[in-house]
């Protein structure tokens, strides 16, 4: 098999695991993903801004996955979760890891990876900037978002974000994303 | 006017406008997946109270945590209030942070640059 989700799933699962889910993602799910995780980072992290920043991330990531998830149609035959959706947050050495990995439409993939380039390369400042712009001038969609959760994410963490898509088939590729928050 | 009363949730900040006082909190966290439900009752009563508003409105702006999909939320109160200052009415913003939450700070800066009131920044220490 060309595509296994089970062995992408453990690949994901590196370093100190602090959850891990693969599954429908629904609000309820990030609501008590959201309730654990503060409740284990309080028991595992003394500073309060690095708490907050993972976080924030994780509250944009997890948000992100809810709004924009694709569904393989039911004939593929992988039989998944409805909104199915993977994640999973990590401590590698000193740094918080939040992966992410969904189904997305080929013909979405370009637009996306010219944002996520952009905002990578942008600086601080400009990210500020992006931000403010998008913020005030751009109508947000009843998802809610307007592109702003990436700029967002790449602001709190300094663009340290990777990502890549893999072909699924022509007409769907799994999309992960994975940002890195440095523990200062 | 009658005033807005809302408990706050894990996801939804604690609310309470007052037109009789002129005082408008917003505490708490505001991560809900669509924030547009949440926000506009809040956008409309700021639309209504624009009309009669007090000579001084108060804002208080205590957020531990926003999300994106509640920035721009916000940035619709914000700018409610702001044409309430600009028919010549007082607007004090109160933006309050935790001690060393630099994010919180800059996102209060962030919508003071765009909304031209004054925020007052209040750290808030444990």
């Amino acid at each position: 098999m060309s595509f296994d989700l089970e062995e992408r799933f453990k690949k994901m699962n590196t370093g100190e695991i602090l959850l891990a889910y693969k599954g429908s993602i629904s609000a309820e799910l990030i609501t008590n993903v959201l309730g654990v995780v503060e409740t284990k980072l309080d028991h595992v992290i003394d500073k309060s801004s690095t708490k907050k920043k993972i976080y924030n991330v994780l509250v944009e990531s997890l948000q992100n996955l809810y709004h924009h998830v694709d569904d393989l149609p039911e004939t593929n035959g992988e039989d998944l979760d409805v909104h199915f959706g993977i994640f999973v947050i990590s401590k590698v050495n000193d740094d918080y890891e939040i992966r992410t990995g969904n189904f997305i439409r080929n013909d979405k993939i370009n637009k996306l990876k010219e944002r996520l380039e952009k905002i990578k390369t942008l600086s601080k400042e400009e990210l500020k900037e992006l931000y403010k712009f998008v913020l005030n001038n751009q109508k947000f969609s009843d998802k809610g978002g307007g592109g702003l959760g990436l700029i967002d994410i790449a602001r709190r963490t300094d663009g340290n974000i990777n990502y890549n898509f893999d072909n699924f088939n022509n007409e769907y590729s799994f999309f992960n994303l994975n940002v890195i928050i440095t523990n200062q | 006017m009658e005033p807005i009363s809302i408990e706050g949730t894990p996801k939804t900040p604690t609310v309470k406008f007052d037109a009789s006082t002129g005082i408008i909190e917003i505490k708490g966290r505001s991560i809900p997946e669509n924030s547009i439900e949440f926000y506009r009752p809040l956008v409309e009563w700021l639309e209504e109270y624009g009309k009669n508003p007090q000579a001084m409105t108060t804002v208080n702006i205590q957020l531990e945590y926003f999300n994106t999909s509640s920035s721009k939320c916000i940035l619709d109160v914000f700018k409610k209030l702001e044409a309430i200052k600009k028919a010549r009415n007082e607007v004090v913003i109160n933006w309050y942070y935790e001690e060393d939450d630099e994010d919180m700070l800059e996102a209060g800066e962030d919508y003071e640059s765009i909304i031209r009131i004054p925020f007052k920044m209040i750290e808030v220490v444990d």
